[in-house]
């Protein structure tokens, strides 16, 4: 089974494919994804902020590796099932998105929300860093020019404010802000 | 801030409950690196040697290797020591999965274990927060089904359990712990932890490690995954397909067999059947593997795949890896590749070692076809040895009749059955089951490596050399880029695989002692530092050929941890934890005696060259006649109080000279 991940940036679309057949569930993803981000860069690796992650269950032989997509502000009203090879999945399993009703794709500390930002680096880095630790192929990457609609990616920190804002609501998050900064 | 490591260990006493966190000396890393290293310290300092494996002041430590948890591909052994019921020498044994990473992420380097819990319970740690929990309902539950049950309980498919089963709970001198695709099987560890009262540790983190120098660090990351590449495309040539790749044995995705099976031994380790792979058994054998393994799985963080799902019409799922594929089958003298999957899966559950376990029962066999076991010690015995490896596993691991008398092991089970049974413990050397050799010619190295490894079990010091002289239109190819040996040896080593099996250059008098000594001494020394910073054998001192090796593990433990440490300096931190653990059995009552390979597995043998080998090797070890470390060795590398320790004991005055 093949799914894919895309962002689209100006007219380049980036796909990173998953196969979820190929996947040995090493996690060797979330360990290089997580040292990336770290600031400094490789400085430190947590799987726990990892904007990819490895849902596994041997037992019953399923790998799904899921990437960090949007944030949400509100979990979906009812949750449908996928039977896959006569596997069933919850779709939660496959959402991408940083949802109140789960642990997922949060800072362990903060909870802010995670997101794949396919690596952006300044020089650009080669590959996706998870398709490039991923030495078996379950994640492989391609890049399509395509004409499509310019997105209007909201920065980190908007994302981050914005689900504080719908934690702890716009005042106490204004007032907080106001207070940090007459500290200095 | 410390790098790589977190700095702190859990220390747990089961008989009172108290846990506390507490704070590791750095200069413990400097001298003994981590893992199995600082383990064996610990040992050395807390438990003296009149202590009993099974004493609530016997320790079970739990231990990450200090590169667990980092970047460091394949970095993720458990190291588990305490003191073996079967050999009263220290035991440790590793595994692989997905463990040790988790526990640094919640912060901890080791979890240390002393005391007897009054009731069955399992230890949680999920960061701050680490409790004993009530586990008598997990009692008698096999070590897959005790995970998945305590992953129901935490909703959490991340928690990472060890666990032990039914053989560990009874005390089976040869229980494992078992921890989904791998396991920590040698020297009975699983019944100590049985005997503590604790069913198993569940462990979930979320917090970082850190890395002193990053940038150098993720590049010798970066070159390891590159080498690894290379190694995937360039197989080592003239050698069988099983030895040719990185990896444990590639046992789940290869079906060639023919090397295992027709180079070891059958039954308890009698026999070889040297036509035993034909067109028709591998054909057969194909199938079945093809229709049994579901999927190829890894380790954290490594792309090695050397685990594999099983599905059996009987059985649940369950992972397996490596030669266990062929331990019970052949023990057993089957032909049924299937029956080898269902036994495995069998005895997982249940936490005993596969490499003890069907020696164990094929010595029972042979003792009941010689008429020393009768029907009243085995009511109802099957006849087939299929049925009856079921049936004896079952009475073994609930030691139940015989099976209380087998589970003790061979060495052990053989003395208290008398009536000769002695006679049939052909195969242990210190009371351990060993590898199933029968062999023509006594071969040098492997007499050395059987006899003096301290583990006592010869996947855990051999590796990384050809196990015979490579064809001769390979050999040039060979060591052109064999980067792999310290450098002042290089060259000789070099020599050795280019003359091997010319001519006169064959075993047990080629190659001259002074070279054997170095290469078992660099093949040994190579796993002390995997034992240490955790990384697979199988990316390390076990493959020929592997990413990690003396002159790159410098830099990226360097890089790792922020200690500035060069090829000299490791080798030396090695050799410390080389001469303390030996020190730790000598004190124990290790003996030069007890370091002789089993008679039969070489029918060429040399009595007197073979004193020579030991002589020689002890020499060059720093050891006296008798094995001990000399006070010199042990002073020159800053063990002075173990030196001093010794003296006391009256050691070094055994009759024999010390120097
Ligand atoms: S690195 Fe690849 S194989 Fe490993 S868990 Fe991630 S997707 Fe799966
Ligand atoms: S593309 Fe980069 S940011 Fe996205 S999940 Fe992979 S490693 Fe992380
Ligand atoms: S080489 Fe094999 S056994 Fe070793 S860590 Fe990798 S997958 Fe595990």
């Amino acid at each position: 089974m093949t799914m894919e991940q895309k962002a689209s940036n100006k007219k380049k679309v980036k796909v990173i494919k998953i196969d979820l057949d190929k996947c040995n569930g090493c996690r060797a993803c979330e360990v290089i994804c997580s040292a990336f981000h770290a600031n400094p860069k490789y400085s430190s690796n947590n799987p726990a902020r990892s904007r990819i992650r490895v849902y596994f269950d041997p037992l019953k032989n399923k790998y799904v590796p899921v990437y960090a997509g949007e944030y949400t502000p509100a979990e979906c009203m009812g949750r449908d099932k996928y039977i896959i090879n006569g596997k069933e999945y919850d779709e939660c399993g496959f959402c991408r998105a940083s949802c109140p009703s789960r642990d997922l794709f949060k800072e362990p500390d903060s909870g802010l929300p995670l997101k794949c930002d396919m690596c952006e680096d300044d020089p650009p880095q080669e590959e996706p860093l998870c398709v490039k630790w991923c030495l078996v192929d379950a994640l492989t990457y391609e890049e399509r020019e395509e004409e499509g609609e310019e997105e209007v990616k909201p920065e980190d920190v908007e994302i981050g404010l914005n689900a504080l804002v719908d934690k702890y609501g716009l005042d106490k998050v204004v007032d907080t802000v106001a207070r940090m900064t007459q500290k200095d | 801030m410390r790098y790589a490591e977190t700095g702190y260990n859990l220390e747990v006493d089961l008989s009172t409950g108290n846990i506390e966190r507490v704070e590791s000396d750095p200069k413990m890393t400097e001298l003994f690196i981590g893992g199995l290293g600082t383990n064996s310290k610990i040992l050395w300092d807390r438990v003296p040697p009149e202590v009993e494996p099974f004493s609530p002041d016997n320790i079970l430590i739990f231990s990450t290797g200090l590169l667990c948890g980092t970047p460091a591909p394949g970095a993720n052994r458990t190291i588990v020591s305490t003191f073996s019921p079967q050999t009263n020498l220290m035991a440790y044994s590793m595994m692989g999965g997905f463990w040790a990473p988790e526990l640094k992420y919640a912060g901890y380097d080791k979890v240390i274990i002393r005391g007897k819990s009054p009731k069955l319970v399992y230890l949680l740690i999920t960061n701050d927060k680490v409790e004993l929990r009530d586990a008598t309902h997990l009692k008698g539950k096999g070590t897959l089904e005790t995970a998945t049950l305590i992953k129901e309980e935490l909703n959490d498919p991340k928690v990472q359990v060890a666990s032990i089963g039914l053989a560990g709970e009874n005390r089976v001198f040869f229980a494992s712990i078992e921890q989904g695709r791998s396991s920590a099987s040698r020297l009975g560890i699983g019944g100590v932890m049985g005997d503590k009262g604790l069913k198993a540790i569940a462990v979930r983190g979320k917090r970082d490690v850190n890395i002193a120098r990053p940038a150098e660090f993720i590049k010798y990351c970066n070159d390891i995954l590159e080498y690894i590449k290379f190694r995937a495309n360039n197989p080592i040539k003239g050698v069988p397909p099983i030895l040719a790749t990185l990896g444990s044995p590639q046992e789940m995705a290869l079906h060639d067999e023919e090397w295992h099976t027709t180079s070891f031994s059958w039954g308890h380790a009698r026999f070889r059947r040297k036509d035993f792979w034909t067109p028709e058994i591998a054909e057969r054998w194909t199938k079945i593997q093809d229709s049994t393994v579901e999927r190829l799985i890894s380790c954290y963080n490594c792309p090695m795949r050397c685990g594999g799902i099983i599905i059996h019409p009987m059985l649940n799922r369950f992972m397996m890896k490596c030669y266990s594929k062929l331990t019970y089958l052949m023990a057993a003298v089957s032909d049924d590749l299937g029956f080898a999957f269902k036994i495995t899966g069998l005895a997982q559950e249940y936490g005993v070692d596969g490499f003890t376990t069907p020696q164990v029962m094929a010595f029972a066999i042979e003792l009941y076809e010689a008429g020393i076991l009768t029907d009243s010690d085995m009511p109802d015995f099957p006849k087939s040895n299929e049925d009856r490896f079921f049936y004896l596993l079952d009475k073994i691991v609930r030691r139940e009749g015989i099976g209380d008398v087998l589970a003790d092991g061979v060495y052990w089970a053989a003395r208290k059955i008398g009536r000769g049974a002695e006679q049939y413990d052909h195969n242990t050397t210190r009371k351990h089951e060993q590898m199933v050799i029968k062999l023509g010619m006594l071969n040098p190295l492997y007499y050395l490596m059987y006899g003096t490894g301290e583990k006592g079990n010869i996947t855990q010091i051999e590796g990384q050399i050809p196990q015979a002289p490579l064809p001769e239109d390979t050999k040039e190819e060979f060591v052109k880029d064999w980067i792999h040996p310290p450098k002042e040896w290089a060259e000789e080593f070099k020599q050795f695989i280019l003359e091997w099996g010319r001519g006169e250059n064959v075993f047990p008098f080629y190659p001259p002692i002074s070279t054997i000594c170095k290469l078992v001494e660099w093949q040994e020394m190579m796993h002390y530092i995997d034992d240490s910073t955790g990384v697979c054998a199988g990316l390390s001192s076990f493959p020929i050929k592997p990413p990690y090796h003396i002159h790159n593990y410098p830099l990226i433990i360097s890089a790792g941890t922020g200690l500035d440490i060069d090829d000299e300096g490791l080798y030396r931190m090695a050799k410390r934890n080389r001469n303390l653990l030996r020190a730790i059995n000598i004190r124990r009552g290790l003996k030069r005696q007890d370091e002789k390979p089993p008679q039969d597995h070489w029918k060429k043998r040399f009595p007197e060259y073979e004193e020579k080998l030991q002589d020689e090797y002890y020499k060059f070890k720093g050891w006296d006649k008798n094995g001990v470390p000399t006070k010199e060795t042990l002073k020159d590398l800053g063990l002075d109080y173990i030196a001093e320790d010794l003296e006391k004991r009256g050691i070094y005055d055994n009759g024999t000279e010390s120097k």
